[in-house]
């Protein structure tokens, strides 16, 4: 079941949805990217629908309404704590395919990794359902196919593919379905647009020796990595964040903690007390990292983390290309069997 | 062959007066430092038919063909004709080549259309004050840098524009990784500090250089929608006192640091001095004569500045004064008499 609907008529029913839920999608932001006169698409929420932007792939991920890069968890004095407050108008939140797959990374980090949920996390993740965009075609760095996250099969309210002004619209959910008809649509039976092939091809290697812990392909990225952290916080499935405990400069018996995005990239994170530092050089922390999304995670959940969206090699800042990384990692293994033979 | 030319005439057509009697350069104007490829062709064709094969390439961003003979100004010119066109430079007649040489070129770094910490597009902006301006016979100089780096060397300009962005902050997407305090303090000035886990900006301190906003990872910083802009005055090269441009204004908008360009010409109408060699003098001896409080009445006449622009009252400048002393500041010995 669906809807085809005219950008009139889409924006009707996104106008009702909206009574309803905080739309919370990607957006182009004039001249707010790093350089003057780029823009950056990032998450926001909107008031209409022109405001979304469908045709690109964002540079940020969605992960920030359920992972807001500065949260304030509560405040406390003296005795007393109390939670800081949140919207609790539900959310409908605009992703992709591949991003559809990053909740569940995501759900797995802060629900089922360990024996208590993440309270904080909860509460902003059952404000939210997910509308799909539909994907027309591949963007230059996209690798969902291998990574298997190319497809969307359930999990969505609506889905929304736009072309020239038209919307094809799948509607899963009765609930949501009759804001389309509302608006006007035509029914029509959609299936949502998904890619079957990408440029980029990556072999996601089975096992990894230990080996590859010393390997020299490492010592690369110590040269060329700047340690920014952008790669991290673009992913859709990086969870890592830091706390900051901050006591108000006017009187020091109030204050706040805060969670805000962390990342083992950047400088900082392996930071223990007495000095230390486990991963100094960007080599070693991009091994952490790139082990982590294609392996290590695999070890415990049985699926990898890396869902292939591509937005690591898009933003970095010195063309190093994630999944080429992959492949390295894949070659290095592949030697490494044969040398046991 | 007896040669009759006004060198007057070929000076203010752009020709220069060369060394080797009977022969002359062409000076090509280029403002904001780019040419077409076009045009470029034309510039070699020139060298080629006209001078002799070697192009010099001018400090301050144009072309200088050399070995033109003078017996060849006409076609020259008639050959400039289409760079003249493609670089949109004002003319006053057709194949008559360019109409004053006085203003020079209007210099500037490649800014935002390539860089990545142009504020602003230096280019258009040079050519938009180039348009305005040109032909004038009054020596000026004006540059145009896309931001505190001053690549452009604004500073021996009369008049030195650099590129400003007020960096906006948006808490709430900051993670507190303080690579913007960081780059902050090793590539410029050091204006941000981290104060309870988000940055405190020194609004003072800051030049506007946007090196937070390159380097923030979450887009915490980002540009002020409107340019800013530092104007710098009257520094200059030469045997007398020669000196860097001083700061005048700070965060000024685009119109008014056009008017101020402008406005200087009347000022030199009314007080440069007719008897100076070659009717040239830097605008700053002039200065020197009239005052500062002269020459900013004139420069802020019909000005009204942004809100947010801050203005110098007083200006001193510095720079060695050769007609004073010529003597180094440690001299103690000539080198070749030094003791073993």
């Amino acid at each position: 079941m669906g809807y085809l609907l005219s950008k009139d008529q889409f924006g009707e029913a996104m106008r009702q949805l909206g009574n309803t839920y905080r739309i919370f999608a990607p957006v182009r932001k004039k001249g707010e990217g790093r350089f003057k006169g780029v823009d950056v698409v990032r998450y926001d929420f909107v008031s209409d629908a022109s405001e979304i932007e469908l045709t690109v792939e964002s540079d940020y991920a969605f992960k920030e309404f359920m992972l807001p890069l500065s949260e304030t968890l509560f405040f406390f004095t003296e005795n007393q704590v109390k939670e800081a407050d949140i919207d609790e108008r539900p959310v409908i939140v605009f992703l992709r395919s591949c991003d559809m797959h990053a909740v569940k990374r995501l759900d797995h980090m802060y629900l089922e990794n360990g024996s208590e949920e993440d309270w904080f996390y909860r509460r902003r993740r059952d404000l939210v359902k997910f509308v799909l965009i539909g994907c027309s075609k591949s963007f230059d760095d996209c690798f969902c196919v291998d990574m298997g996250t190319n497809r969307t099969e359930d999990g969505y309210v609506f889905s929304v593919d736009e072309s020239e002004g038209m919307f094809r619209c799948d509607t899963p959910d009765p609930a949501f379905a009759e804001a389309f008809a509302k608006a006007g649509g035509t029914e029509a039976d959609v299936e949502p647009w998904c890619v079957t092939e990408n440029q980029k091809a990556v072999t996601v290697p089975e096992d990894i020796p230990l080996s590859i812990y010393s390997d020299e392909l490492w010592d690369e990225y110590t040269k060329r990595c700047v340690n920014c952290g952008r790669c991290t916080i673009v992913c859709p499935t990086c969870t890592c964040y830091t706390m900051q405990d901050v006591f108000y400069t006017d009187n020091g018996k109030v204050g706040e903690r805060r969670r805000v995005g962390g990342s083992c990239m950047i400088d900082g994170y392996t930071d223990v007390a007495g000095g230390g530092q486990y991963r100094k050089t960007n080599g070693e922390r991009m091994r952490f990292k790139v082990l982590h999304k294609i392996h290590d995670f695999r070890a415990r959940t049985g699926y990898d983390m890396c869902v292939g969206c591509g937005r690591c090699d898009m933003v970095c800042p010195e063309y190093i290309s994630f999944s080429n990384i992959i492949n390295k990692v894949a070659d290095a293994a592949g030697k490494e069997a044969g040398d046991d033979k | 062959m007896t040669l009759d030319i006004n060198v007057k005439k070929l000076k203010k057509n752009a020709f220069r007066q060369s060394k080797v009697r009977g022969e002359t350069a062409s000076r090509v104007r280029c403002p904001g430092g780019e040419i077409d490829v076009d045009s470029l062709q034309r510039v070699v064709d020139i060298a080629r038919k006209y001078g002799k094969g070697m192009v010099n390439i001018t400090n301050r961003q144009g072309f200088e063909i050399p070995g033109i003979d003078l017996a060849d100004l006409e076609e020259v010119n008639k050959a400039l004709q289409l760079i003249i066109e493609n670089r949109n430079v004002n003319q006053e007649e057709y194949n008559g080549g360019y109409p004053a040489s006085g203003t020079r070129n209007v210099v500037a770094c490649p800014g935002k259309q390539l860089c990545p910490f142009g504020c602003y597009d230096t280019k258009k902006f040079a050519q938009e004050i180039d348009k305005a301006i040109f032909p004038n016979d009054h020596h000026v100089k004006i540059a145009f840098t896309g931001c505190s780096n001053d690549c452009a060397h604004v500073r021996l300009n009369d008049f030195g524009i650099l590129g400003q962005t007020e960096p906006q902050y948006d808490k709430d997407r900051c993670i507190g990784c303080e690579q913007c305090v960081k780059y902050c303090k090793k590539r410029s000035v050091g204006a941000l500090e981290i104060v309870n886990g988000k940055i405190e900006r020194d609004t003072n301190k800051c030049v506007g250089c946007g090196v937070c906003v390159i380097y923030c990872p979450t887009r915490a910083w980002t540009r002020s929608e409107e340019d800013y802009f530092r104007m710098v005055l009257l520094g200059r090269t030469g045997k007398k006192n020669p000196r860097l441009a001083e700061d005048f204004m700070k965060w000024a908008d685009h119109d008014t640091i056009k008017k101020v360009i402008c406005n200087v010409y009347a000022y030199l109408d009314e007080y440069m001095d007719r008897a100076a060699v070659e009717s040239k003098e830097h605008i700053g001896y002039i200065v020197d004569r009239t005052g500062f409080e002269e020459f900013l009445k004139y420069i802020m006449k019909d000005v009204t500045p942004n809100p947010e622009c801050e203005i110098q009252g007083r200006i001193y400048w510095g720079g060695k004064r050769y007609d004073q002393s010529n003597e180094l500041r440690q001299s103690m010995f000539r080198f070749s008499e030094r003791e073993e």
